[in-house]
């Protein structure tokens, strides 16, 4: 019995520094990635300084670099497909969970998970052919004629109907996103046990009512999870931005319907054809920037997650 | 039984003894995308020719260009010359393989393949935003037969770095103080106008969508898909047409003794010579650790030179005149192993 027991903890002690040593490999991968970015980008961290943030020089010829357009276009694409994802993947999870007859709600939830498994580039060749051509001639300018006639706003929603641009790339991503959080939403609203729901409904209330009163608060945490992971996949993509947003390294003005650059397409443009130099440790660096938007984000939404978890006593969960 | 086992063991023993010894040969390279098409086929080629092996990465020039100072490669490739300062620093040699040309391409309704005429300074005035109407007076002197549109011109050009782009940015350098000063040449530049497609089937397909667009592309690229090309007055005052003969012409108009072969052709002397032309070029180190290894590539290029001009025709890339490949095929006495003696 007792042999027995010793050999369990000689397997507990194995176990425990196995899957330390696993953590800890995973860790200082994070610390190595960040050290040789930082390594690489030297050079031109050394020349340009905090003035590569503000700059919306991007010269190779000249090697003056700044990082101002590509960071505007990938937040502000971000946010435009944040903006349209968000209702829409929230429709998409209430309609399954709530309101689909059963023997719909199987089939529609696997086509939507299937939309997450398209590659990027399918989505990027398809809207350069496909949904930019389309968007220039016919949505584009309904745009144009009525939200670009109001203050202020107008001034975003200006300029030549071209198809492609922020704007365009925008809508591709929240295309992208919305299977991923609407996934993520309909898996937490069914971890809602039946009983509250009915409960709510025994009360008297509302499907709506249900869902703002019971529903969202109960998976609160899921949600806010789900909307993260499709946050950083906005940030993050590369192949259907770069093929829709324009590649133009210009900010003339602030028209989301003029071609921009995001940090990824820029990288993914130039990075192979880049002399070495100050040019690549430019480029290395946008990367480093990327690295620390996806890190600004992540640490937010944790935030954002704990002063929520005590305003309510961690009642909630 | 045993014995015949015994005899089969030895058998397979000797034969894979056999092998080893006279494994063929295998070489790596890796670097510019333009030329890794007839690459290919040369190395395909060659395989089944010797049996040796030649494995190429089509990374792109700047990664090429890194690969052999890290020394990764036996060879790599770039279509921008490096200068000599950095050949001599970096202890590299380069020669060129095959010439291609860049084309200026157009989308106006009604005029075809071969209908209009520009030249290098308008080309310029477009890219600066000079020039924003096809009607524009300068266009319509030099095209008095032609029915040019008077609306805007939509300014294509690639999104990515390329070599194409270096090309093409290095002749409007030469050709408008203007762009040389406010723009220059490079793989990638900031573009005053304009809008970026990636790769030349990114160009290709914003040039075909958006009417009274011009974009530029490579030759074999505009040839391949019947785009509607444009004649460009070369630096002796003649129209040309973008073909072999033409790239061809500026190539032999060109004295390579002089700049350790980084020539770039582009507004070269010659009437026939098509002013926007260029050749792709291979890196290698002076010195080489492993001088057979080194003679193993020089034997394939030296093959290629000799074998390769038909795949390469195929392909639309140019093969170098006769005269510059001998120049070639004798500069590489320069390449050395550690004790000094020339690997092949």
């Amino acid at each position: 019995m007792s042999h027995m027991q010793a050999k369990g903890k000689l397997a507990d002690l194995l176990f425990f520094n196995l899957t330390r040593t696993v953590a800890f490999i995973t860790l200082s991968l994070l610390g190595g990635i960040v050290i040789s970015l930082t390594w690489s980008a030297w050079p031109s961290i050394e020349k340009f300084g905090l003035g590569f943030l503000t700059s919306s020089a991007w010269n190779p010829p000249a090697e003056d670099f700044g990082a101002l357009v590509p960071i505007y276009g990938t937040i502000v694409t971000s946010l435009i497909a944040l903006a349209i994802a968000l209702p829409i993947s929230f429709g998409i999870a209430l309609f399954l969970t709530e309101m689909a007859p059963t023997w719909l709600r199987r089939p529609l939830g696997i086509a939507i998970e299937l939309l997450a498994g398209i590659p990027s580039i399918v989505y990027g060749i398809w809207g350069l052919l496909v949904f930019a051509p389309f968007f220039g001639q016919h949505v584009q300018p309904l745009i144009a004629k009525t939200l670009g006639k109001l203050p202020v706003v107008g001034s975003l929603f200006s300029g030549p109907s071209l198809g492609i641009g922020i704007l365009a790339a925008g809508i591709i991503l929240a295309i992208m996103i919305i299977p991923f959080i609407a996934s993520v939403m309909r898996d937490v609203f069914e971890l809602v046990p039946p009983m509250l729901k009915e409960s709510c409904y025994g009360l008297g209330g509302t499907t709506w009512e249900t869902v703002s009163k019971v529903v969202l608060p109960y998976t609160r945490v899921g949600v806010i999870g789900g909307v993260m992971l499709g946050l950083g996949r906005a940030l993050g993509e590369t192949m259907a931005v770069t093929f829709v947003i324009g590649n133009a390294s210009l900010l003339g003005n602030f028209s989301l319907f003029m071609p921009g650059n995001s940090i990824t397409s820029a990288l993914a443009n130039e990075f192979a054809e880049a002399s070495p130099g100050l040019y690549t440790a430019a480029l290395v660096e946008l990367g480093l920037i990327l690295f620390f938007i996806t890190f600004v984000v992540l640490s937010l939404s944790k935030l954002l997650l704990l002063s929520m978890e005590k305003q309510n006593g961690g009642s909630a969960h | 039984m045993l014995q015949t086992r015994i005899f089969r063991t030895t058998f397979l023993a000797v034969t894979l003894g056999f092998g080893a010894t006279v494994q063929a040969a295998d070489m790596t390279g890796a670097g510019a995308s333009f030329p890794a098409p007839v690459y290919a086929k040369w190395a395909d080629a060659y395989q089944k020719a010797t049996g040796n092996k030649v494995n190429y990465q089509s990374i792109g020039s700047g990664g090429g260009i890194k690969q052999i100072n890290a020394k990764t490669v036996d060879f790599g490739a770039s279509d921008m010359p490096l200068k000599q300062e950095v050949l001599d620093k970096d202890g590299l040699v380069q020669f060129p393989t095959v010439i291609g040309g860049v084309v200026p391409v157009i989308n106006v309704t009604g005029i075809k393949a071969g209908d209009l005429r520009l030249t290098g300074e308008i080309i310029a005035d477009i890219y600066l935003g000079k020039i924003t109407k096809w009607n524009d007076k300068a266009i319509a002197e030099l095209n008095p037969n032609a029915k040019l549109p008077g609306d805007d011109i939509a300014v294509v050009r690639r999104a990515d770095g390329s070599g194409t782009t270096f090309i093409f940015t290095n002749y409007l350098s030469k050709v408008s103080g203007e762009w040389k000063s406010k723009v220059g040449e490079g793989t990638a530049v900031q573009w005053p106008t304009g809008m970026g497609g990636k790769g030349n089937e990114g160009v290709a397909a914003f040039l075909q969508r958006i009417p009274n667009s011009i974009g530029y592309v490579e030759y074999a690229y505009a040839k391949q898909n019947n785009l509607a090309w444009a004649w460009l007055k070369n630096p002796a005052g003649e129209f040309v047409r973008p073909d072999d003969e033409s790239f061809k012409a500026a190539a032999a108009g060109t004295d390579w003794s002089k700049s350790a072969f980084g020539e770039i052709l582009t507004a070269q002397a010659g009437k026939a010579s098509w002013p926007i032309s260029g050749a792709t070029f291979i890196l290698m180190h002076k010195v080489q650790a492993k001088p057979a290894q080194a003679a193993e590539v020089l034997k394939f290029f030296e093959w290629s030179y000799k074998n390769g001009s038909k795949l390469a025709s195929e392909l639309d890339y140019v093969p170098l005149p006769e005269s510059l490949v001998k120049q070639v095929t004798a500069s590489w006495s320069n390449i050395k192993d550690a004790s000094g003696k020339a690997v092949k």
